[in-house]
């Protein structure tokens, strides 16, 4: 049932100078590689009227992803959903804001019922119809976890999505497995001696899936939508269990600006606390490179769940997050040493 | 929610949602901000005293479309091979790319596609329909012949008066050729006049406008005579010397006149034609001249790469002096001292130099006694006051150029024609003349740069000093076409949309509609929740995000 793993050329071909190279959705001057969100006939999977806070960064997130799959797929796609903001804000009753088959169950459950439908699907002899799960960071790397590893184990024919915006959302804001130390939340809060989230906490899924040995585990970043729609499409011509999980700002659980979602996206990937990676059978096989690594304060002073860290006393939780970064840079070797870009 | 199926009542074991019933909630009543996009001035648009629309001709060219590029250009500017050579640029100095790695060489772009539009042999087109009306050029410098381009282009007949042999003005008379080839401005001047209906009457000086309007039944006049007369500074002068005139200087080398330049020369003045007589001084006599300025190097007037190009050359300049005799042979200078605001003041030290021959170069004013005959009065000592419109205070008599208040550079005189030639036009139709509309600068604070890549730039080549000082061959080469659309596409559209699709494909609601390439966006204001991102995350600031009112 494995597929050859299919390459994309959308990171590798980066488009040199026109202008804004590859870094924008589209770019006019050249016709190859424009990403699928630039294009009239994307199919807004996730349509408008959803009730998502301003600026979310989930609803954008799954948008990007979910249609790359639809164009992947013909629109032979199912989607498993996870309880969650992203639930809850696209189908309050009566409404849905999907626009393809939608399956919702439980909160812990998704990666168990899109194995379900993906086999179901196989034993009518429906192989071409795909299935995708996909949830929050809460839903799937805390009360799911369980079933996300028998899926991962039995190597079901599944795309999982994790949305990761590293915390609870829609109940409040309160923490999850993927908080960062120090951050602010609502059973996390910034008193004491060691105000906010506590560090040396938290788990890293992408590794976790990775130890399944699974045909393909990738993280992607709003803030960077070809690399995201590039890995989509890549998972999509994969059979057997796959992860991706996106990294997606939450304006309300952050305490940043509406408007910043796609700002404090790309100041946490530019500053090495969110590399961008893929990896295949349990090896890592492409890291996306920085030109520069800025420092973490840049992406942690517009956010007022870290507000605290910049108050006299608490420098040592900035140097531990600095660390965290710096620790990151090395791992997975982000730094560039050729210069992009130059001609 | 319940079924009945052949009279029975099938409970349904899960909810079921139409698919996209969400549009039924329209979530634009949740804004507070509304996104609105904007077209706002490029600074280099707004800096070019010729009006170009520097971007939009730059956006030709990143596509490696020079034809459309030469024709946009030629809107506001019929002279690009010329332009591409002499102008100041000021355009650079706005780019905002100087911000990051350095301003677009526009100037460099501009003079590629003025040559490619002169080796391929692109003309302007004759008018649809003539008017019937005629117009009075008097020069035919660069304000007298973009006026005479500019009145064609309407229909209007022209006669241009130029007192010198040929047309060209200072770009003949002023500019030495290393700096501007004179058949580059030739095949410029002929493609202008190519478009038929303008007579050129060359060697002849007017001397009274209206009489020759009355006799030659002339509709409206544009006046454009230029700086030509040497401003003079008291020095005494011994053993028979005599001073030349800088500007006169360069006029009698373009002709081929004698001129009085031997030996080591002195040129007194700090501006760009006491740079300029410098250097054809060097050419003529061999010898490293001197420069006498009052100022010191901060005072320069001279454009900062002319200065640097001179002294490579070998041109010497003596800053904080001034000349207080010419002798046989020698110079006697005075030393000056610079107070706090950079004034200089005499000393009372003297110094002698060698000098063969003393030129004074110390600015220009024009010969206004054709306008004193109109009964005009002045603006300042030297100049002719005229509306935004470029109009006299005599209807009809328009002028522009050196003559009149302005920075006097060639390229404001491109300016000042087509300005004074679109007025004339309007006047010719008894139409009122249209209110300037401010409009809002695209700066570099309104941008988000982070999506422009790194791209170093790109400088025309330039002979060595020890090579182009022979003779008045130019100095500086053309960048490749390669090269200048690699210029062009470090252009970064300030201010105007350049359809990334950067607000369409991040909107969390897609409330952006794409309506296809060259046609925009629009904003569909029932599901825009005003989250602000589309104006945060658009690279060249073009949405604005306005205050809802109820």
């Amino acid at each position: 049932m494995q597929s050859q793993i299919f390459h994309y050329p959308a990171k590798d071909a980066v488009i040199k100078l026109h202008q804004t190279g590859d870094q924008t959705i589209s770019n006019r001057l050249v016709d190859e590689a424009d990403s699928l969100q630039g294009s009239r006939e994307r199919s807004n999977a996730l349509d408008s009227g959803h009730r998502a806070c301003q600026g979310c960064g989930e609803a954008l997130g799954a948008r990007h992803a979910i249609d790359t799959a639809l164009d992947a797929t013909d629109g032979e796609l199912v989607v498993v959903n996870a309880t969650g903001c992203l639930e809850v804000f696209s189908t309050p009753y009566p409404q849905s804001a999907w626009r393809l088959p939608w399956v919702h169950s439980l909160f812990g459950n998704a990666a168990a019922v899109a194995s379900g439908v993906a086999q179901a699907m196989k034993m009518q002899g429906k192989e071409n119809v795909r299935v995708i799960a996909q949830g929050g960071d809460g839903g799937t790397t805390d009360i799911g976890m369980g079933c996300l590893s028998g899926m991962f184990e039995r190597n079901e024919d599944v795309l999982y999505i994790c949305y990761n915006n590293e915390a609870y959302m829609n109940t409040g804001v309160q923490r999850s497995s993927q908080t960062p130390g120090g951050a602010r939340t609502a059973t996390t809060m910034p008193v004491g001696e060691h105000p906010g989230n506590n560090f040396g906490t938290g788990k890293s899924v992408p590794k976790i899936a990775m130890a399944h040995n699974i045909p393909y585990v990738a993280t992607a970043n709003i803030a960077n939508p070809r690399d995201l729609e590039a890995k989509v499409r890549k998972a999509m011509s994969i059979r057997g269990a796959r992860y991706i999980e996106v990294f997606v700002p939450c304006p309300l659980g952050w305490g940043t600006a509406s408007s910043d979602t796609i700002k404090v996206a790309r100041l946490a990937m530019n500053c090495g606390l969110t590399p961008l990676y893929e990896a295949e059978y349990g090896q890592i096989t492409q890291v996306t490179k920085l030109a520069n690594v800025q420092p973490v304060n840049d992406y942690l002073k517009i956010q007022r769940r870290f507000a605290h860290m910049f108050q006299p006393g608490n420098e040592h939780q900035l140097q531990s997050i600095q660390a965290i970064a710096d620790a990151n840079v090395r791992a997975f070797d982000l730094l560039s040493s050729s210069n992009e870009g130059e001609e | 929610m319940s079924v009945e199926v052949n009279g029975q009542r099938l409970i349904p074991f899960a909810t079921t949602l139409e698919p996209g019933s969400s549009r039924a909630n329209k979530t634009g009543s949740w804004r507070s901000l509304r996104p609105e996009y904007v077209n706002n001035l490029p600074p280099c648009n707004q800096a070019c005293p010729a009006g170009e629309n520097i971007q939009a001709w730059l956006s030709h060219v990143q596509r490696g479309d020079f034809h459309a590029a030469w024709q946009e250009i030629t809107l506001n500017n019929p002279m690009p091979a010329t332009m591409g050579r002499v102008c100041y640029h000021p355009c650079q100095s706005g780019c905002n790319r100087k911000e990051t790695d350095g301003g677009v060489q526009i100037n460099g772009t501009e003079k590629y596609i003025g040559d490619q539009a002169l080796q391929h042999g692109w003309q302007f087109a004759r008018p649809e329909q003539e008017s019937g009306l005629k117009v009075l050029v008097i020069g035919g410098g660069p304000g007298g012949l973009s006026t005479a381009y500019h009145l064609r282009r309407a229909g209007h007949s022209v006669v241009i008066c130029e007192a010198q042999p040929k047309l060209g003005g200072m770009l003949r008379y002023g500019i030495p050729s290393y700096r501007l080839p004179r058949e580059i401005l030739d095949m410029e001047i002929d493609r202008i006049l190519a478009m038929g209906n303008i007579e050129v009457r060359t060697n002849t000086r007017v001397e009274d406008i209206e009489a020759m309007k009355q006799a030659e039944g002339f509709h409206s006049v544009f006046v454009s005579v230029g700086n030509w007369i040497a401003n003079r500074a008291e020095t005494s002068i011994e053993d028979g010397q005599r001073m030349l005139d800088g500007i006169e200087v360069l006029r009698q080398v373009e002709n081929g006149e004698e001129h009085g330049m031997t030996g080591r020369v002195v040129v007194w003045g700090g501006g760009n034609t006491a740079i300029d007589v410098a250097r054809v001084a060097l050419r003529v006599t061999g010898e490293k001249p001197v420069m006498i300025v009052r100022r010191d190097m901060s005072g320069l007037r001279a454009h900062p790469e002319e200065i640097q190009d001179a002294v490579d050359e070998g041109v010497e300049i003596m800053v904080l002096s001034t000349i207080h005799t010419i002798r046989q042979g020698e110079v006697v200078l005075e030393k000056m001292v610079a107070d706090e605001s950079g004034r200089p003041h005499p000393t009372g030290e003297y110094l002698t130099i060698k000098g063969d021959s003393v030129v004074a170069a110390l600015g220009q004013s024009a010969e206004l006694s054709l306008m004193e005959k109109l009964g005009l009065s002045k603006a300042g000592d030297w100049e002719v006051a005229v509306s935004p419109a470029m109009m006299t205070e005599i209807p009809g008599i328009f002028a522009g150029g050196d003559m009149v208040p302005s920075i006097r550079t060639v390229t404001a005189a491109i300016g000042h024609g087509k300005k004074a030639a679109r007025h004339i036009d309007l006047w010719l139709n008894d139409q009122a003349f249209p209110e300037a509309k401010e409009r809002v600068i695209a700066t570099f604070e309104r941008m988000n740069t982070v999506y422009y890549p790194q791209a170093t730039m790109h400088k025309r080549p330039k002979l060595e000093a020890g090579v182009r000082i022979g003779d008045f061959r130019e100095i500086k080469g053309s960048l490749t076409a390669a090269q200048a659309i690699a210029e062009a596409q470090r252009c970064m559209s300030c201010g105007n949309c350049m359809e990334c699709d950067n607000c369409y494909g991040f909107c969390p609601d897609n409330a952006i509609i794409k309506l296809g390439a060259g046609k925009g966006f629009q904003i569909d204001y029932d599901y825009c929740k005003g989250c602000g991102i589309c104006a945060a995350e658009c690279p060249l600031g073009a949405l604005d995000m306005v205050m809802e009112t109820i």
